[in-house]
């Protein structure tokens, strides 16, 4: 099998161009458990919660004001195009946070000396999906991976679910920073005022945790579960972004962007979920329910079940689920105890190349194998990513992008990655010579067939647009 | 193949000899025949869309969010249309629009993945099939009535199969140049994933072409896009296209109205960009459940049961109705306590307005379409 093909691609994001010789693959691989830096270089610049949530705020202040403006001065056309405008500006504040920050990772992932490490960074940022589909979230996504995700990536999984939840990306994107207690002090103030609707319970984290973060879908758990862990959630919210009274009842010292656990908007009380009473006072409930789903053994199941299928193919075997699963239970969620376990088994290194690279490994695995910048330094990454198919953190669910070969081997996707290394061979075509760069690149993958239609293209563009459009390149 | 259709179609004998001939002969000689299976993904709020406003229990139900609807079309004494679906509401004045309320897929649970993967797998259990409904429709089809399409990067669930669908998703990049797909075309000749997926690909792009720069985003765009592809002799007849952001957990008011709005614009630029062909469309509108009955404490609503699917098109059987066995609001009538309560299959909604669209028999659409049922 092509084993070194299999431990650049499948393991890691494609060979550089000036990687050293690999030696043995296993070796190579269980290295960057310990070589992993959860904060590279290409990250360190970017911007903090605080500003981004400052940007976040003056964006809806500058539309609120707008708005009111635009109703007051009853507006002629072209002063409403004005208005617009300065909308569109407006928002390019925050929104840059979001630019900003894909291309970063996109310069993180082509650098890394870990590509192993940094595909696992990529595997649980897209199993604790967030969207940057809605514009409190946008903002904070690439926060999301650099602060919750990179950090714990080699540590425990509850940890790494704990930070996961407590961002303020998870707790915007799935309604929790708005969700009260029915009978916290807050929501029986609202309702003695009897003026209007008291705040009340939004159940959307409380079941995406349990559904897709932890247990898995169909593993026993209730609606009861799920409402009684919501409440258990509740006073769990972000300072500064979400408009209306729960805002008023921050800490004084709060920053903007910081998560926060508000006592008054909590549930009271003890709460049953899974069959076990849980009457830990304020957050303290939450976190215990937390602590338990990520040791549960279904969430070792879930877990093991969706890193066989990433490192295999669809339907992974049931002999490394299995030991996967049992390495899970073992070790509490030790995860570094996982990877190893995953390089030393035999599943992952005995089928031939047969998953289909996601948009993301493929452009990353292209970019990599390139000693001239594939892309001009003009290129929008994030639009890139999204005429790919692919935008990055935006899945459009909380499920993250399914991890299938049918997901992404689309007749419309083959054919735009054909263009895009078109493009790119005819921007650098004539600085990188393909038939060198094959071996390197398709290492023992490269077929006689590959090798000899590099050779014939007409030019050298189109040579090397055709190695990354080889069936070998496009899977992993 | 797409020249050879052309013709046939061209010399009006097939066109002429099928419109003499009467129910299942008609389908099979080959028609002008047309289906585009619209999902909405997120769980659409049924009870919105086609509000029960004569239900005594909605207003209480509903509380704030309850006038969502007011200036809707009054479909009847029961239901009023969201006022976003305007265009909607004038084919079902012309009786080109059939609501069925209270539906569900077999499934009961609440989670979207599963949800969807019912309604578009068509099985009897989550992840029970890997193959969809549109996908088994198509084998009941002749020939040139199978030409199908997904708006979409890759073939979503319901049109997989054992015929080979294609997939548009609307490119910005540069086109690659003749050569180097002609090259691609022998290097991919072998390899029995990519050859036809590559196939597939040339084709499309080639018919696709006229409309350039079309970013089928908004929902006019996309119904115009999709007209497009399938309104050529030798464009595709079945068309699926998704739409997502149905999801409305918060903020429900405005965001649900946006959504509708783009639906009611797909639906009016489907029937526009196909014209006199729009006689022979069937579009059927469906997502996986409901919502809650109840508005929850962010303005929005929960993962729910039962809800709405439309069929709209120019030859319906029960165009300008809304049929539904309405089990009512009040609590104790709730699926759960909580959710409307599904009275009616919505498999066998599809299935009958399908068989009746391309006048097959019913009983064998449902046994293709729904083989575990």
């Amino acid at each position: 099998m092509a084993v070194q093909y299999l431990a650049a691609n499948r393991f890691g994001l494609g060979r550089r161009f000036d990687d050293p010789a690999m030696g043995d693959p296993k070796d190579w691989l269980i290295r960057q458990i310990g070589d992993y830096d959860p904060a590279p270089a290409a990250i360190a610049d970017l911007a903090g919660r605080e500003a981004i949530a400052t940007a976040y705020a003056e964006y809806r202040d500058e539309r609120q004001a707008m708005r009111r403006e635009a109703k007051n001065a009853e507006m002629r056309d072209d002063d409403g195009n004005a208005v617009e405008a300065m909308r569109r500006m407006s928002r390019a504040g925050f929104r840059r946070h979001y630019g900003e920050a894909a291309s970063a990772r996109l310069a993180a992932a082509v650098a890394t000396p870990t590509p192993f490490a940094e595909r696992l960074v990529h595997f649980w940022s897209n199993h604790f999906a967030i969207s940057a589909d809605k514009q409190t979230v946008v903002g904070f996504a690439g926060n999301y991976e650099n602060d919750a995700i990179r950090p714990h990536v080699m540590g425990k999984f509850s940890d790494l679910l704990s930070a996961a939840v407590h961002h303020p990306a998870m707790l915007l994107f799935l309604d929790q920073a708005q969700s009260f207690g029915p009978d916290s002090p807050f929501a029986a103030r609202v309702r003695n005022r009897g003026k209007r609707q008291a705040p009340g319970l939004n159940e959307n984290l409380a079941r995406e945790i349990m559904e897709l973060h932890t247990l898995g879908v169909r593993a026993g758990y209730t609606q009861a579960d799920v409402t009684n862990f919501a409440k258990a959630l509740t006073g769990l919210t972000v300072a500064g972004i979400g408009r209306g009274a729960g805002q008023r009842l921050m800490p004084a010292d709060t920053r903007p962007g910081e998560t926060v656990f508000v006592d008054r908007l909590h549930q009271p009380g003890a709460l049953t979920i899974l069959g076990k009473r849980y009457d830990q006072p304020g957050g303290r409930q939450a976190e215990a329910v937390l602590r338990d789903l990520a040791v549960h053994p279904a969430t070792a199941r879930h877990v093991a079940t969706k890193l066989a299928r990433h490192f295999t193919s669809d339907e992974p075997p049931a002999p490394l689920v299995d030991r996967l699963a049992q390495d899970f239970e073992r070790t509490g969620g030790d995860l570094p105890s996982l990877y190893r376990t995953l390089i030393a088994s035999p599943e992952p290194w005995t089928a031939a190349p047969t998953m289909f690279k996601s948009p993301w490994d493929w452009t990353v695995s292209m970019l990599r194998a390139l000693k001239t910048p594939g892309l001009g330094e003009r290129q929008n990454i994030a639009a890139m990513f999204a005429q790919l198919g692919q935008p990055v953190w935006r899945p459009g669910s909380p499920k993250g992008y399914d991890d299938m070969v049918a997901t992404w081997a689309g007749s419309a996707a083959l054919m735009q990655r054909v263009e895009l290394a078109s493009r790119i061979a005819g921007r650098i075509g004539d600085r990188a010579d393909a038939r060198q760069l094959a071996p390197l690149v398709l290492a023992d993958a490269l077929t006689p067939e590959t090798s000899q239609a590099i050779a014939r293209a007409d030019s050298p563009g189109q040579g090397l647009a055709m190695l990354f459009a080889s069936p070998a390149f496009l899977r992993r | 193949m797409i020249l050879s259709r052309r013709s046939i179609i061209l010399s009006g004998i097939t066109v002429a000899a099928a419109g003499a001939l009467p129910g299942f002969a008609y389908a099979a000689a080959g028609t002008p025949k047309r289906l585009v299976f619209v999902i909405q993904r997120g769980a659409a709020d049924g009870l919105a869309t086609v509000a029960p406003t004569g239900d005594p229990a909605f207003a209480a139900a509903r509380r704030a969010m309850a006038d969502e609807t007011a200036g809707g079309a009054k479909l009847d004494a029961m239901f009023t249309l969201h006022p976003a679906l305007a265009q909607t509401a004038g084919l079902y004045t012309g009786k080109q629009a059939h609501f069925a309320h209270a539906v569900a897929t077999a499934y009961r649970d609440r989670s979207h993945f599963d949800g969807q993967n019912m309604l578009e797998g068509g099985g009897s259990r989550p992840y029970g099939r890997d193959d969809g409904w549109v996908g088994r429709l198509l084998t009941l089809l002749p020939a040139p009535e199978r030409d199908a399409i997904a708006i979409a990067p890759a073939v979503p669930l319901a049109l997989r199969g054992s015929v080979q669908v294609g997939t548009y998703a609307p490119s910005r990049l540069p086109q690659a140049d003749a050569d180097l797909i002609a090259r691609l075309t022998a290097m991919y000749a072998d390899d029995p994933l990519l050859h036809p997926l590559w196939d597939s690909a040339v084709k499309t792009q080639e018919l696709a072409s006229d409309i350039g720069g079309n970013n089928g985003r908004n929902g006019a765009e996309l119904g115009k896009l999709a007209s497009s592809l399938m309104l050529p002799a030798d464009g595709a007849r079945v068309m699926m296209v998704e739409t997502g952001g149905w999801d409305t957990h918060s903020g429900q008011r405005n965001r649900l109205a946006a959504q509708l709005r783009g639906l009611d614009q797909l639906i009016g630029a489907l029937q526009t960009g196909l014209g006199p062909a729009w006689n022979d469309t069937l579009v059927i509108v469906a997502t996986e459940f409901g919502r809650t009955v109840e508005v929850n404490g962010t303005g929005g609503t929960d993962h729910g049961t039962a809800s709405t699917a439309m069929l709209l098109g120019g030859g319906l059987a029960m165009g300008g109705k809304v049929s539904a066995d309405w089990p009512g609001l009040g609590a104790a009538a709730r699926y759960e306590g909580r959710d409307l309560k599904p009275t009616r299959n919505l498999e066998s909604v599809i299935a009958s307005a399908v068989a009746h669209h391309y006048a097959l028999d019913p009983k064998r659409v449902m046994t293709t379409l729904y083989p575990d049922a």
